[in-house]
């Protein structure tokens, strides 16, 4: 246990160091707006892969509502934010709270569900979420919500993301992340077992949904404007193509995925007909070549340098 | 008009409905039944099969009949490729990556199709006289009957093929257990190949019969209707062809009902509602068995 | 797990040399001196891709013009197209790369109202100009009572035609009850269903019902069923022509008699070829322009030998745009934001291609509005409202 802590706080100094070169290019305006928009982008993206995989690639239940979560926590912190001037803190955290807590309330009966079923039934509850928002005038109703404050800055959403990855990371290697990789690995065994598989599968489910509704409250104030739309299934579908491009099960894989996938849609942006179809190809080709995804199962401390940076304190996977 | 007299007037709106709902889930129900995969591209299918009928009545002028045969061959064939080229090599990976897959292959179609006719919606000509048969004072039209006819006439073949004849033993063997079938010397890949093709041909018969009766299709006409229809075969139970029937005729009747004497904006949450509940009080949907899972 | 140590280094790799290319490729994209950059920021992919890509092919086809022409000031105007992919987000995002990567003076679009809003604070953080061609709501150009300073539009606004359409069916149809069905997924026919709404029963008329149905909708003979039972005189369908084809056809196939009234989102050649010239008689529509219209048969003309069909209200009010941006750019007599700016809010008495405009002081353009009949398949004008005729 010990020397993950030393870990941590190396890959903290690393993520400070990133920090502060990325905020510096920047305040000195070499990065343009564009990237420096994308980038806000990519770490919202981050947080939403990296909690979504806690729910796909960790406990091995196949939610397809990530983006409902998420709509709840943006809504809940625009109206805290913009009707009842709360600070943006306040905001994020009651999102994150109101997402949690639906989670919470949603995952007890749907979760007895298994497979494909959990997740038309995951993508049904957070259509539902959606079309409730879009009837809902007090905060815009289909048209959107508008006048949002800007208060999304590089630096909450970087410090943001690195909480998630952390908080995400322990729990995995905590007992009760455990409890879930055994329920990913076999889930009549893991009861057999005598793991509480319902608890187990009901809490990542409601930790998942939390962060993806701070992700939602820091989405909703980088823009002067949501509507539903930007929280249909298709976006949905995006965060789990990001989870599964990077590695089912891999936190760097996360990352690398809400990259890659943010990076695709950015770079393709000035040719807009091809854009989509060059997208599918990628994700065709890319599941043909890596079925596992980028990274698999492994995280990049798992690698040579690294390896060696953290005193071989990788941690052993299968 | 009275309340009775609306009633009955939303039950046949839902019913038209629901058959196309149908039409659509019987070839997903099919599909997902062989090979487990929530072909997120089947509503794209039946778009192209749409475009296809299109293009036969409007450019090469033939009529109906024809065109549908057309649309129904083309687009079998096109399914049959789309399995060959993107789910084969990915038999044996992890189901979440053929669902991935499956996503974009989706995307795929719907942008190469946008790409080549543009966004903008096409229009088929008038195929049908109407016929309305108004029945004390409920209108019932003459395309919402034969879309019903068409779905029935399709079930019944499609149970006969899967029950009766050796291929359909074959589909069920491949079903059941994929490489036990393989090995009692069922060609597993042909069987997957021909239920793709057939699979998709119905999802074209559901598109060109849509786009006459809409009389409006576009590039992403699709992407509902395909979430739709697994829907309703799921409600019905998964593999089941008159489950897929009865799934999508009880979301067609629901959504009319909740449009008529509610409001259509809830009109789709009621339906995913409908599904959350059938899975919680009946998990495998309403035709289809509980098994346990055994270690 | 078969891991490879060269695969992740390779994938290492290539994450890093794209991002550190990407955020490179930003840089360099000064403008020739030759050539004047303006954004399109469109909706060309998503749920609204028809309406962004219409729009688009007007706006190119009076860019297009101009420049067989010679140009404005003696440069060349070329279009930086951005894909909003039918969402506000990706609409500010677009707007941030046209604005900061591509360095473009001027971005005429979104098409649809939220996706201009949304773009309108980085358009007027950076100042640089926003033409919105059909973005009708009026929280499009003003801000709690404020004149947003960068952003104009080319089209008339919701207000005008809502009251137009009330009139009409309270004056000329004769109309005493009405039910209003509305595209509850946009702000433009939410605030038109209010506004006919308001008008219609301040002219002595009652509203009897009003339901919703959302965009992309095919089916809408529930909700129509239970419209039909209200047994009203007229039923307003302020909504875009996709849907609009469907509803007027499933309509008339349920036995739906009474006129059916309609705002500039009609205005397509789509709506007859979907609903079948049968059912659309007895049908009524506000717009932009008749295309009998001498004036307009240039632009009409102009647009079918490009396109090889008819304009629909989009293109005609993306060419709309295109002309007014080109008209400021040339009073302005350079590419300078600022002056382009200036010019636009000076817009005077411009002939575009579906009438004359003038800019008012809240950035709408005064503008005519006609309503025209369908009628055995073709389409009459019954009325032409000119300006200020509230």
């Amino acid at each position: 246990m010990k020397y993950l802590r030393k870990n941590d706080l190396i890959m903290l100094g690393l993520g400070l160091v990133i920090f502060a070169v990325l905020q510096t290019l920047i305040t000195e305006r070499i990065m343009s707006s564009f990237w420096q928009l994308n980038s806000i982008i990519i770490g919202i993206n981050v947080i939403m892969a990296v909690s979504l995989n806690l729910i796909n690639g960790y406990t091995g239940q196949f939610s397809l509502g990530h983006a409902g979560f998420m709509a709840v926590g943006a809504y809940v912190g625009v109206v805290l934010t913009t009707f009842f001037h709360l600070p943006f803190a306040v905001a994020l955290l009651a999102g994150g709270a109101a997402a949690g807590f639906l989670g919470f309330l949603v995952g007890i009966p749907t979760l007895r569900l298994r497979g494909d079923y959990l997740a038309i039934a995951t993508l049904g509850m957070s259509e539902i979420i959606r079309i409730s928002i879009m009837n809902i005038d007090y905060v815009g109703g289909a048209a959107g919500f508008k006048g949002i404050p800007h208060h999304t800055t590089f630096a909450w959403v970087f410090f943001i993301m690195l909480f998630s990855l952390f908080f995400i990371k322990n729990f995995v290697n905590s007992t009760d992340g455990r409890a879930c990789l055994a329920i990913r690995e076999n889930e009549v065994a893991a009861e057999s077992m005598g793991v509480n598989t319902t608890k187990y599968k009901v809490m990542a489910f409601t930790i998942g949904a939390a962060f993806a509704g701070v992700a939602g409250g820091l989405f909703a104030h980088s823009f002067y404007l949501i509507s539903p739309n930007s929280f249909t299934f298709m976006q949905s579908f995006n965060y789990l193509i990001m989870v599964v491009l990077g590695g089912l099960g891999s936190i760097t894989g996360s990352i690398a995925g809400a990259f890659v996938v943010t990076f695709i849609s950015a770079a393709l942006a000035s040719w807009p007909e091809f854009r989509m179809i060059i997208y599918a190809l990628a994700l065709i080709l890319l599941m043909f070549y890596r079925p596992q995804g980028l990274f698999g199962y492994m995280e990049i401390t798992d690698y040579g340098p690294f390896r060696k940076l953290l005193k071989k304190g990788g941690r052993k996977h299968e | 008009m009275e309340l009775l007299q609306q009633v009955m007037q939303q039950l046949v709106n839902g019913i038209s409905l629901g058959s196309i709902y149908a039409l659509i889930a019987l070839g997903y129900t099919m599909i997902y039944g062989i090979i487990k995969l929530i072909n997120f591209a089947h509503g794209d299918i039946y778009m192209v099969g749409a475009y296809i009928g299109f293009f036969a009545i409007t450019q090469a002028h033939l009529s109906i009949v024809p065109s549908l045969l057309i649309s129904l061959v083309v687009t079998g064939f096109l399914g049959m490729v789309v399995e060959r080229l993107a789910y084969k090599p990915l038999r044996h990976a992890p189901r979440i990556s053929v669902l991935i897959t499956a996503i974009g292959v989706s995307f795929f179609l719907e942008y190469t199709t946008m790409y080549f006719v543009s966004p903008t919606p096409r229009t088929f000509p008038a195929m049908f006289g109407d016929v309305a048969v108004n029945i004390a004072g409920i209108v019932i039209n003459g395309q919402q009957m034969l879309i019903l006819g068409i779905t029935a006439v399709l079930m019944v073949v499609l149970t006969y093929i899967v029950q009766k004849t050796k291929t359909g033993k074959a589909m069920r063997a491949a079903s059941f257990d994929t490489e036990t079938a393989q090995l009692m010397g069922i060609d597993s890949d042909r069987i997957i190949s021909l239920t793709f093709g057939i699979g998709s041909a119905l999802a074209a018969v559901a598109g060109v019969l849509v786009g006459v009766y809409y009389n409006s299709i576009d590039p992403l006409m699709g992407i509902m209707p395909g979430m739709k229809a697994f829907v309703a075969a799921v409600l019905g139970g998964i593999g089941i062809l008159p489950g897929a029937v009865v799934g999508g005729l009880i979301l067609g009747i629901v959504e009319a009902l909740v449009s008529g004497f509610i409001s259509s904006t809830f009109r789709d949450a009621a339906a995913f509602a409908i599904l959350i509940l059938v899975l919680l009080v009946r998990p495998a949907g309403i035709f289809g068995k509980d098994t346990k899972e055994k270690v | 797990m078969n891991f490879s140590r060269k695969h992740l280094r390779l994938a290492a790799g290539l994450l890093g040399a794209l991002f550190v290319g990407g955020v490179l490729a930003g840089c360099g994209n000064e403008a020739k001196s030759d050539e004047i950059k303006i954004g399109a920021n469109f909706e060309m992919t998503g749920n609204v891709a028809n309406y962004g890509a219409a729009t688009l092919d007007g706006l190119k086809l009076a860019i297009k013009e101009v420049n067989d022409a010679g140009g404005v000031n003696g440069k060349k105007i070329t279009i930086v197209d951005a894909d909003n992919k039918s969402e506000a987000s990706e609409a500010v995002n677009a707007a941030t790369k046209l604005i900061s990567d591509d360095k473009v003076k001027v971005i005429v679009g979104p098409a649809v109202t939220a996706n201009v809003i949304a773009e309108s604070q980085v358009a007027t953080d950076n100042k640089v100009p926003v033409i919105a061609p059909d973005a009708t709501s009026p929280d499009v150009t003003v801000e709690s009572g404020q004149v947003k300073p960068y952003i104009f539009r080319s089209c008339f606004i919701d207000p005008q035609q809502g009251s137009v359409m009330a009139k009409f069916a309270a004056e000329n149809l004769k109309a005493k009850t009405a039910v209003i069905y509305v595209d509850n997924s946009t702000d433009y026919s939410k605030s038109l269903g209010k506004v006919f709404k308001e008008k219609f029963e301040a002219a002595g008329g009652k509203v009897l019902d009003q339901q919703a149905f959302v965009a992309k909708d095919t089916d809408f003979k529930a909700t129509l069923t239970t419209l039909k039972a209200a047994n009203a005189d007229v039923i307003f369908v302020p909504a875009y022509y996709e849907e609009v084809g469907k509803i007027v056809k499933q309509a008339r196939e349920l036995g739906i008699t009474c006129p059916i009234l309609g705002t500039d989102g009609w205005d397509d050649p789509k709506v007859a070829d979907i609903a079948g010239a049968d059912a659309l008689n007895n049908t009524y529509f506000s717009t932009h322009y008749s295309d009998k219209d001498e004036s307009v048969k240039g632009f009409v003309d102009a647009f079918t030998k490009e396109y090889g069909h008819a304009p629909n209200v989009f293109a005609a009010l993306g060419y709309d745009a295109g002309k007014m941006l080109v008209d400021a750019i040339k009073r302005a007599g350079s590419d300078d934001p600022e002056a382009i700016r200036k010019a636009l809010e000076e817009t005077k008495d411009l002939k575009v291609g579906t009438g004359t405009i003038t800019m008012d002081k809240n950035h709408n353009p005064i503008k005519q509005a006609v309503i025209l009949e369908n009628k055995g398949g073709d389409r009459v004008m019954v009325a032409k409202i000119m300006p200020d005729a509230d």
